[in-house]
């Protein structure tokens, strides 16, 4: 683990921003942290940056307690992002990265091989506000990785650029983990979660309600439901009913139809597969696993009625 | 330490390459420099000759004006309407007319003019206007002790000669008086004391630390907002922590402003120096002229009737130089300027620090009003007070002011070249020390939070809250 939060807790005033929250963080991975808005989430990014302290718990960086040796090991790209707006790309870039404890010199190549990367070496002179924002996101997203950190964190990435710099950015985030990075992701589009990550937390209201690997996850929260695409149905609904197969829901289109099961008790896709086979010509058959999204919402769901039903 | 030269380097760097910076060490310069220069300037310009037509209805006075390298003074008879119409005719006119008068001693003078008369000519007509007046007063006095000492005397035959005798008179009894003040310290030894010098030294060393910790925390506070409004701060922070920010930027801006000062003072002195070289002739003859002026203005009863000082000798000015010098060498050089320094310093950095935390409690500079309030209100109300300071140095109020932190940089400054005691410095520098340490330990608490704080309008029970989170 180069990352352990161990039960942390942060108050600001009487409103609990964090309650005794733990999160294991494993090494060359991509983490996402998940939560609705105001759930915790920059508090305790915050808490990693040492931007701000917990007040009980501990934060463990590579088996050592949080301290300010590490800040040059942390790069950090926050939601809230800006430059300033009347320094020059360059002179601007240089500061940030000395900020982290490189040396003049070392930060000037460093940032000359990035530029060159993503072909902005033309920027360098410029002054900030001369640039889009897409731009000013890439010189930010430069700025965090360039004194190559080994624990970075992303703060809502992709927000503000097209979908040729999304990709551009992906590939980036997958080669940092390729070469031992380790990546903690935090976002509302459940659906790079999906592609990138490959555990997560889900805070909400300040606490942890979820964690673990997100295929285990997503299995976790499957329902044992199936879709399947075929023609040519010769049986009856009641035979489907007889062996404890519902539909949820069909559709009929082009003589091909497109229809979600769901199987009760011990019932597996193979009993789903036997029952159906001798009626229809199978096009397609899979497993509804459920999406990041609906898990989001189902488990914040689930747990803000327990919470009103406490109350 | 390292990340704080860093910040303090940034912070230097962009402002002293800002445009405004450049334009404000030019401009500051030429418009001080120009504040010397002018008055030289317009008092060696030779005016046009002055006509000034009299209409002297008494006969006492008109032969008394003498006529000078700026004024001619002409007579004109007749009634003072067709006077009047035939000098409004040719314009550029000043009529003087003095009403006769059946009772009473005309003591009564009025000038028509299509433009405003000097000061210097109507201070040099009501001069000898009086002592032809007090002249004629004293013949009459004269007179009437004569005339109880000897009842036979006639009187109206020897009017010279009363004249002659009060003209006398009134030449002997008139007496320049100079006041000059002795301090006297506790070992009892005196000292040459020069009020009016040590006043505007100790005023002018206040205005200008009002006027930095003004402009300059002004400047702390708008980089603030900046940063916060940039959405830069949060990534600073993960850099480094907020106080190393906040004091790199408090110290950043200070030295920006001390360069500002210094060429401000390097370049004035370049430019007065030029000029001079380049009129020699003009800055020798006004040079007596000017420190005259100076000596003149702060109202010492030395002179008696304004007269004789339409030609003043050099001698008197080199007096007056000397005079000048010697006031300087009386203030204690040493305390003034480290006091100066010290005050300039500590109380820029305690400002400062207040500046950058309301600075870190707003989104934007127009929310900064209710929080500004506190803050500059002790700061005007010391350079009010300074007036009332300079004139009475050592009352409760001077006193207190310059003791308690937020006032004293300036009301110190202010009481320093008429000799302050020893443990009133150190007791006002103690605690302006303490405040600073005060301020800035709560202005990092407000900072720290208000930095990551946004789109909430925050008030002053927001604030206390703030400065009770924990770390």
């Amino acid at each position: 683990m180069i990352l352990q939060i161990n039960s942390v807790t942060k108050k600001f005033g009487d409103f609990t921003a964090l309650n005794k929250v733990s999160i294991d963080v494993p090494e060359n991975s991509i983490f996402g942290l998940l939560g609705p808005n105001g759930a915790g989430k920059t508090t305790l990014i915050r808490i990693i940056n040492q931007i701000t302290g917990p007040d009980t718990g501990e934060v463990i960086f590579n088996g050592k307690p949080l301290n300010p040796d590490h800040i040059s090991m942390i790069g950090y790209l926050p939601e809230e992002r800006g430059l300033y707006k009347k320094m020059k790309v360059g002179e601007q870039a240089l500061y940030l990265a000395q900020l982290k404890g490189l040396s003049h010199n070392e930060a000037r190549k460093r940032l000359k091989k990035w530029f060159e990367k993503f072909e902005i070496e033309a920027w360098w002179d410029k002054k900030v506000e001369e640039l889009s924002k897409g731009m000013q996101q890439k010189i930010q997203f430069v700025v965090t990785v360039v004194h190559e950190p080994t624990l970075l964190i992303f703060d809502e990435p992709f927000s503000g650029f097209d979908p040729i710099n999304v990709n551009l950015l992906r590939d980036e985030i997958l080669e940092l983990r390729k070469n031992g990075s380790t990546i903690i992701f935090s976002t509302h589009n459940m659906a790079s979660v999906e592609e990138l990550c490959d555990n997560i937390a889900l805070i909400n209201k300040s606490e942890k309600i979820l964690d673990g690997p997100v295929n285990e996850i997503r299995r976790k929260y499957s329902t044992n439901s199936y879709q399947m695409q075929y023609r040519d149905f010769t049986g009856t609904p009641y035979q489907l009913h007889e062996a404890g197969i519902d539909v949820l829901n069909s559709s009929f289109d082009n003589g091909i139809c497109t229809a979600t099961f769901h199987l009760s008790g011990s019932k597996g896709p193979n009993d789903l597969l036997t029952t159906m086979l001798p009626h229809v010509n199978i096009i397609s058959f899979n497993e509804l696993i459920p999406s990041m999204n609906d898990v989001f919402i189902s488990t914040v769901n689930a747990e803000n009625a327990n919470l009103i039903l406490e109350s | 330490m390292n990340k704080i030269f860093l910040i303090i380097q940034r912070e230097y760097l962009t402002k002293v390459k800002k445009k405004s910076f450049i334009v404000m060490t030019i401009l500051g310069p030429i418009l001080m420099a120009s504040l010397f220069i002018m008055p030289v300037y317009l008092a060696s310009r030779q005016d046009d000759k002055q006509l000034i037509s009299v209409l002297d209805e008494t006969g006492l006075f008109f032969s008394k004006f003498e006529n000078n390298e700026n004024y001619t003074f002409v007579p004109v008879t007749g009634g003072i309407q067709e006077n009047k119409d035939t000098l409004m005719k040719h314009g550029n006119y000043m009529l003087l007319h003095i009403p006769a008068t059946k009772l009473n001693i005309p003591d009564n003078a009025i000038i028509y003019s299509d433009k405003q008369p000097t000061l210097n000519m109507k201070g040099y007509i009501s001069g000898i206007m009086s002592r032809v007046l007090e002249k004629q007063k004293l013949s009459a006095e004269i007179r009437k002790e004569i005339l109880k000492n000897t009842p036979n005397y006639q009187p109206g035959n020897d009017t010279s000669a009363e004249d002659l005798m009060s003209e006398t008179i009134l030449k002997n009894i008139r007496t320049d008086v100079k006041i000059t003040t002795y301090k006297t310290d506790e070992g009892g030894a005196e000292q040459k004391s020069y009020t009016e010098v040590t006043m505007i030294v100790g005023l002018v060393a206040s205005i200008m630390i009002y006027m930095f910790i003004f402009m300059f925390g002004a400047q702390v506070m708008r980089g603030v907002i900046e940063e916060k409004t940039n959405r830069i701060i949060e990534v600073i922070v993960s850099s480094v922590k907020p106080f190393q920010l906040m004091m790199g930027k408090i110290i950043g801006v200070a030295l920006v402003g001390l360069t500002q000062f210094l060429l401000w003072i390097a370049f004035t002195f370049i430019i007065i120096t030029a000029v001079q070289t380049a009129f020699p002739q003009q800055f020798k003859k006004t040079q007596a002229e000017q420190v005259k002026i100076s000596g003149n203005s702060v109202a010492l009863p030395n002179e008696a009737a304004p007269v004789a000082q339409n030609s003043i000798s050099a001698d008197t000015g080199n007096e007056k130089v000397n005079e000048i010098f010697e006031a300087f060498s009386s203030i204690n050089l040493p305390v003034m300027i480290m006091s100066f320094f010290f005050y300039f310093l500590f109380g820029y950095l305690l400002y400062g620090a207040l500046f950058a935390a309301i600075g870190s409690a707003v989104d934007n500079e127009t929310d900064t009003q209710q929080f500004m309030l506190p803050v500059t209100v002790p700061l005007i109300l010391s350079i009010v007070v300074a007036q009332t300071v300079i004139q009475n140095p050592e009352s409760p109020l001077a006193f207190w002011m310059s003791i308690i932190p937020l006032t004293s940089p300036v009301i110190m400054m202010v009481r320093i070249p008429f000799g302050v005691p020893t443990w009133e410095i150190v007791l006002s520098i103690g605690l302006l020390i303490l405040g600073f340490l005060g301020a800035t330990w709560l202005a990092a608490k407000i900072y720290r939070t208000g930095i990551l704080m946004y789109g909430k309008k925050s008030n002053y029970k927001e604030l206390w809250k703030w400065i009770r989170y924990k770390g």
